[in-house]
Order: C-alpha cells, then sequence, then structure tokens
C-alpha cells in the first residue's frame, strides 16, 4: 500500500507563507504531479510529506494513519535524486546494493531486487562496471536504480530532470513511466514543467502561492482549467485570452469584436468575461461563423506547425496552423474561433464559468 | 544597419583548447540569424568575435563594409546582450535605459521619447523607478533587452537573452523580439542552445557542434532536411527517429519491419540510416494496412498532442506525433506504419546526409 494525504498543510518561513491550505490525496500506485511556478510551494509539500519540514499546521496520512509526527526514517519513503553521487570505487552491483545492506537485507534478498530493478532499467549489462566506465546517462539509470530498489511506501521525486539536456529529458520522461508501471509503486513528483506533469501523471495537482488550484488527471487540467490561472498555466503555446461580456446572443469584445455567445455559456449579460481560447481551437486556414479580426503580428515556425501571432485589438492571439502557412507582418486576416472548444473565466473572480449542456 | 560577413574564422585559446575550429557565415543586412548548438559549440566564442570582445586567432569579421578585426568594441557600432547583464546598479531603470543615449548626446526629449516606447515594449512601466537590487533576474534581463533595443546600433548580438525568464514571459519576449526586429530592420545575431527559441526566431539558423557549422538554412530547412545526425537529434521536440535501414526490393526496410519509400540517388555499398520525423509515422490498430506489429511503450499526452513511444523490433523505440483524438494505451498491441514522401537518409559512418 501507499497513499498519501496531506490535509490542510500550512507553513511560514518569517513572514512568507509557503503553504495556505494544502490539501491532497494521492491514492495508491499512482503517478502524481505536483505543479506550478517556483515560490507555489511544490518543494515544501514534498518536504512536509517526507517530514523534512515542521508544520504549522496540517496533517499528513500515510496508507490512513497520522503520520505527522513521524521521524522522516519512520514514514517508510524515499527521496529519488536526492543523493546523486554514486561511490566511483565501487561496481554498479555494490552501488545499488549499498542502501539495501545498510537496512540488512540478505544476500539472497539483495541479489534477486537487484536482478528485478536492473532488468527494468536496462542496466544488467553494466553490473560489473566502475562510474567512471558509465556515460551520463547511464549513471542516471543506475543512481535511479539505486533509489529504486527499495520497496518504500511511496517514491518522492524534485524536480529530477530539470538539469537534462532536452533529448535526455524527453528519454527520461518515458523511462520515468515506464518505470512506475513496472514497478506498481506510488510517485509523487514535484515539477516547474507543464510538458512534464501532462505526459507522465495520472493525476496533476496545480499549485500557486501555498494554494492548491485544481486537482484532476492531465485532460480535466488542459480541457478544463478551473481557472484563468490554470489555463494560462498549463499548454504551450499559452491559451489567449480576451477581454469580453455577454450582451444577448452575442459575446462583445473589450476592442470591439463580436463572436457569437457560445450555446453552453451561463453569465448573464454585462458580465465581465474572459475568453480563453487554445491555439489548436483557432485557426486562420479555416473558415467558420465566429471570426476575429486582426493583423498578423508575427509567424513562429516550430517544424510541425507554424505559431500565427495575430493582433486582435491590445491582445496578441496564437494561432495553430501548417508549417508552410505564409503572411506579411501588418496583414489582415479572420481567426476562426470554435467557440465550442472554448472557455469563459469569470474576469474578476478568474474562476471558470460552469457549462450547460456538456 | 549592416550585414556581417565571418570567414575562416578559428579561436584557440594559450592553453591550447579549440574554442572554434572553421566558422563561415553570411549575414544579411536586416537578418535575425540565430546560432545554436549544445554548449560548447562555440557560438558564443563566435558571437564574442563579432563583438570585438574576443580575439580570434585566424579570419576575418566584417560589418557592413569595414574590416573590423582590429576595432575595438566599442567602435563596431553594435549593441550585445549577455545572458547576464550588468546593470548600473545605482541608476534606476528609467536612467538606466537613458543612459546609452545621453553618452551619445542625444537630445532630452528624444532619449525621453526612445526610453518611454522601449518600457511599454518590454512592460517595465512599473519597473521604471526601481534600482537593479529590487529587480528580479527575469527584470534585470527584460531591463537589459530594453536598454539595448533603444540605441538602434547598425547591429544586435544577443547571447541567450531569455534564459533567465520563466516560461511564459520567455514566450512572450520572443514573439516581441521577433516582430520588433522585423519592424526596424535592424540586423541580429542571436545565440541559444534552445531549439524552439531558434527556430520560431529565426530567419536562419546556423547549427553549430564541436566549433564547426554543420548545417545553415531556414527553420523549415533544417527541420525538413537536417544535413547531418547531430543537427536530426538536435532540432525537433521530440527529435527525428533515426531507424537503420538496408535496401531491398526497390525498398528501405528497417530491423523492425518498417518499410519505407526511398529517395532518389542513394548511394551504394553503405550502411544508411533514415529519419524519419514524429509526424510521419502512425499508430494503427494491429495488422493495419502497411503497418508493422508494435507495442506501445508510453503515451505522453501534451494536451493539443499525444507522443506514442513504440517498440517495433527495430534497434530502438520510436517517437510518434498523434492528434489527442487518438486512444491508445500503454502496452497495447498496435500497429506502426509511415505516413508521407521518402524519408532522408544518412550514411551511417560519416553521420552525413546522403539523400
Amino acid at each position: 500500500m501507499g497513499t498519501v494525504t496531506a490535509q490542510g498543510l500550512c507553513k511560514s518561513f518569517g513572514d512568507v507563507r509557503a503553504l495556505d491550505g494544502v490539501s491532497l490525496h494521492v491514492p495508491d500506485g499512482s503517478f502524481f504531479v505536483v505543479l506550478g511556478p517556483s515560490g507555489a510551494g511544490k518543494t515544501t509539500t514534498l518536504r512536509a510529506i517526507a517530514g523534512l519540514e515542521k508544520l504549522d499546521a496540517g496533517s499528513v496520512y500515510l496508507d490512513g494513519r497520522d503520520a505527522t509526527a513521524d521521524h522522516p526514517a519512520a514514514r517508510d519513503l524515499a527521496m529519488v535524486f536526492q543523493n546523486y553521487a554514486l561511490y566511483p570505487r565501487h561496481t554498479v552491483y555494490e552501488n545499488i546494493a549499498s542502501p539495501l545492506r545498510a537496512r540488512r537485507w540478505s544476500a539472497g534478498d539483495i541479489a534477486s531486487a537487484i536482478k528485478e530493478v536492473s532488468g527494468l532499467l536496462h542496466i544488467e549489462r553494466l553490473l560489473q562496471r566502475r562510474p567512471a566506465q558509465l556515460s551520463g546517462g547511464e549513471m542516471q539509470r543506475v543512481a535511479l536504480a539505486r533509489a529504486l530498489v527499495r520497496r518504500p511506501r511511496a517514491f518522492l521525486m524534485d524536480e529530477p530532470l530539470t538539469n537534462l539536456d532536452l533529448k535526455l529529458r524527453v528519454e527520461m520522461r518515458t523511462e520515468l513511466t515506464r518505470i512506475h508501471r513496472g514497478l506498481g509503486g506510488t510517485f509523487v513528483y514535484v515539477t516547474n514543467d507543464q510538458v512534464e506533469a501532462l505526459s507522465m501523471a495520472d493525476y496533476v495537482a496545480v499549485l500557486k502561492e501555498g494554494t492548491v488550484q485544481q486537482v484532476g488527471t492531465p485532460t480535466e487540467v488542459y480541457e478544463s482549467p478551473a481557472n484563468q490561472w490554470v489555463a494560462g498555466f498549463v499548454g504551450s503555446p499559452r491559451i489567449s485570452l480576451l477581454a469580453c461580456r455577454a450582451e444577448g446572443d452575442r459575446l462583445v469584445g473589450s476592442d470591439g469584436w463580436t463572436l457569437p455567445r457560445p450555446r453552453w455559456s451561463t453569465a448573464e449579460d454585462g458580465r465581465r468575461l474572459l475568453l480563453g481560447v487554445r491555439a489548436e481551437d483557432l485557426s486562420v486556414e479555416r473558415r467558420g461563423d465566429a471570426s476575429l479580426s486582426g493583423e498578423l503580428y508575427a509567424l513562429e515556425p516550430l517544424g510541425d506547425r507554424t505559431l500565427v501571432d495575430v493582433r486582435v485589438g491590445a491582445e496578441i492571439v496564437k494561432v495553430k496552423a501548417r508549417p508552410t502557412v505564409t503572411g506579411e507582418p501588418g496583414e489582415r486576416l479572420r481567426v476562426t474561433v470554435d467557440l465550442d472548444r472554448a472557455h469563459l473565466f469569470d474576469a474578476d473572480t478568474g474562476l471558470a464559468l460552469p457549462r450547460t449542456g456538456r | 544597419m549592416a550585414g556581417i560577413e565571418v570567414s575562416a574564422l578559428h579561436k584557440r585559446y594559450p592553453d591550447g583548447t579549440v574554442a572554434v575550429e572553421h566558422v563561415d557565415l553570411s549575414i544579411e543586412d536586416g537578418e535575425l540569424f540565430v546560432m545554436l548548438g549544445p554548449s560548447g559549440c562555440g557560438k558564443t566564442t563566435t558571437l564574442r568575435a563579432i563583438a570585438g570582445l574576443e580575439r580570434q586567432t585566424a579570419g576575418d569579421i566584417r560589418i557592413g563594409d569595414t574590416l573590423v578585426n582590429d576595432l575595438p568594441p566599442a567602435d563596431r557600432d553594435i549593441a550585445m546582450v549577455f545572458q547576464f547583464y550588468a546593470l548600473y546598479p545605482h541608476l534606476k531603470t528609467r536612467d538606466n535605459l537613458a543612459f546609452p543615449l545621453r553618452a551619445v548626446g542625444l537630445p532630452e526629449p528624444e532619449v525621453r521619447k526612445r526610453v518611454e516606447e522601449a518600457a511599454e515594449l518590454m512592460r517595465l512601466g512599473p519597473l521604471m523607478d526601481r534600482r537593479p537590487r529590487r529587480l528580479s533576474g527575469g527584470e534585470q534581463q527584460r531591463v537589459a533587452l530594453a536598454r539595448a533595443l533603444v540605441r538602434r546600433p547598425r547591429a544586435f548580438l544577443m547571447d541567450e537573452p531569455l534564459t533567465n525568464l520563466d516560461a511564459e514571459l520567455r514566450a512572450d519576449m520572443r514573439t516581441k523580439i521577433k516582430h520588433l526586429q522585423g519592424q526596424a530592420g535592424t540586423t541580429m545575431v542571436y545565440v541559444t542552445h534552445d531549439q524552439v527559441e531558434a527556430m520560431s526566431l529565426g530567419h536562419r539558423i546556423a547549427i553549430l557542434n564541436k566549433g564547426r557549422v554543420e548545417q545553415i538554412g531556414t527553420p523549415l530547412e533544417v527541420y525538413d532536411r537536417p544535413a547531418s545526425m547531430f543537427c536530426a537529434e538536435f532540432i525537433g521536440s521530440p527529435p527525428m527517429n533515426l531507424i537503420e535501414v538496408d535496401v531491398a526490393d526497390g525498398k528501405l526496410r528497417g530491423k523492425g519491419g518498417l518499410v519505407l519509400t526511398p529517395p532518389s540517388g542513394l548511394p551504394r555499398d553503405r550502411r544508411l540510416v533514415a529519419g524519419v520525423r514524429p509526424e510521419a509515422l502512425e499508430v494503427t490498430e494491429p495488422g493495419a494496412d502497411g503497418s508493422v506489429p508494435a507495442r506501445v511503450v508510453s503515451a505522453e499526452g501534451l494536451g493539443d498532442e499525444i507522443i506514442y513511444v513504440v517498440d517495433h523490433g527495430g534497434e530502438r523505440d520510436v517517437r510518434v506525433r498523434m492528434s489527442p483524438t487518438a486512444r491508445f494505451a500503454a502496452d497495447a498491441s498496435v500497429g506502426l506504419r509511415h505516413i508521407g514522401g521518402p524519408p532522408v537518409v544518412y550514411d551511417a559512418d560519416t553521420e552525413e546526409l546522403v539523400a
């Protein structure tokens, strides 16, 4: 078993409130990502779960039992990547065995645990080498194997991929999800990278300034953001947000544009709103009834697609287009909006408006 | 405004380290030219040589019609923005921006006008009366960028100017730099290790590796036809799949049985590697036309797309870009097939493009 529950965590450092009532429930065996910008309280949350941070208020439950007062070592959790250095004079096998020997495992148990973890990480043929004979990627795997060889209640990971180059990062993302499935353990993983969160997580908790903004599957967080801030933080390119208000059957922009009011919208007339539309739900190539007039600001080719930046009034909206799309800055164009996939937020509270009939 | 010519640039340090082996660049007047490569590839040394901050061991640098080898940095009429840029600590943002303009004796109304313009562009409004000590790293970076912009030099040289910014500001600044450079038409040489930045900003990109230029081309040229296996793996996220292939019966065939249409002009008697972008592959139901049996290793959703990592019995797993409406689970048995035209092909030994 490996469920982790945080309830109402509060923690201040001086007059900075790092955690302001953080509650999370990490189901047994899930890959749970805590996502947020720096200063959101992600690392403090992880350290509180590990018992490395004394809380001002709140409780941590492990497998349903209150562990708030437990010593870190008694919690049976493993911080992965915390101790990255390998012993240079020991073989890979000995390096991986060391945390088990420290816990007085029998030689037979050690051998079978190493066999399993080295198979999972594809490092069987490296077991007799020394760290100096390994490539950077291999060393990463060995360090990971050493952390994973124990079977703790849950693995805690704090931005483990941050310092890797892009190629290795892409590979390690795949590795970690594969390893998670192979081990079947609970992962609590902290990152500021929304790509990592979307691509690896079973569940994502989005944090900002010490409070939980939303918890959901990656699809829920991406497709139904709870508020304007989550909509902006998750997804690349960033969602375009346009100030407007509802008037009868139209949405009227603060710059004078109008669009048909989405059938699903629940806003009363006159309320100040933000229309949020992702780049893939906007088009400069398709024609449709719902469209905005704008002027080309810049083209950003990305290879498999090109982002078309269009200035609509005072805002710049980002539109996904074919890689070969062309245009000159200043050129007038129309941007078609897929209103069924758009979002409306209350401009004052930032909260997503509930949808009807979807 | 001016173009920049770099010919046969070579830089060796007294300790014998060669930072730049051989670099030729011909940067056009008004161009936004990006030098892209991993750390240690020579891109920053090349930029510093253009700026005059580094004296090359051999080779010539021309800015406009002027051979500038012997000119000190101040006489080259260029503005440089570094990753870590020193602002004058005792001056408020407003005066930091105005400093280079006052230094050249620009009339005060013009100074104020340019400073206000740059402040608006870089969203510096609330920061104008603060001193650098009270600015975050990202804010200092924006001030540094604005200070370079107000000068309107013959060319801008930028060394990873967006590195310290968070993702949102970075994307926003990227768009603005591109727009502004287009408006002003000032030559810009921009150094980065970030391929997304390189692709989205550059009119042309030079990809550097180990002190040499591997490829120069427009973003779509370097994306569609990477000149070497190094370029193929450096551009694109996820990178291009590299698949060892044999030629048989007029087809290219990978070890996992994947069949690809061969491009014309394939050399004989060479070991070959096909380069296939993730969007040129497709995960299908098992047994679909033209597919080979495969297994999903992982499915990585990114919101607007899903990247499937697929094991099809080749030397390594391939990555496939699909729309988010595709739903294949991890460990599912599936088919894998190639869609679209012939792939690019590399010589497995020289790692260079051969067809």
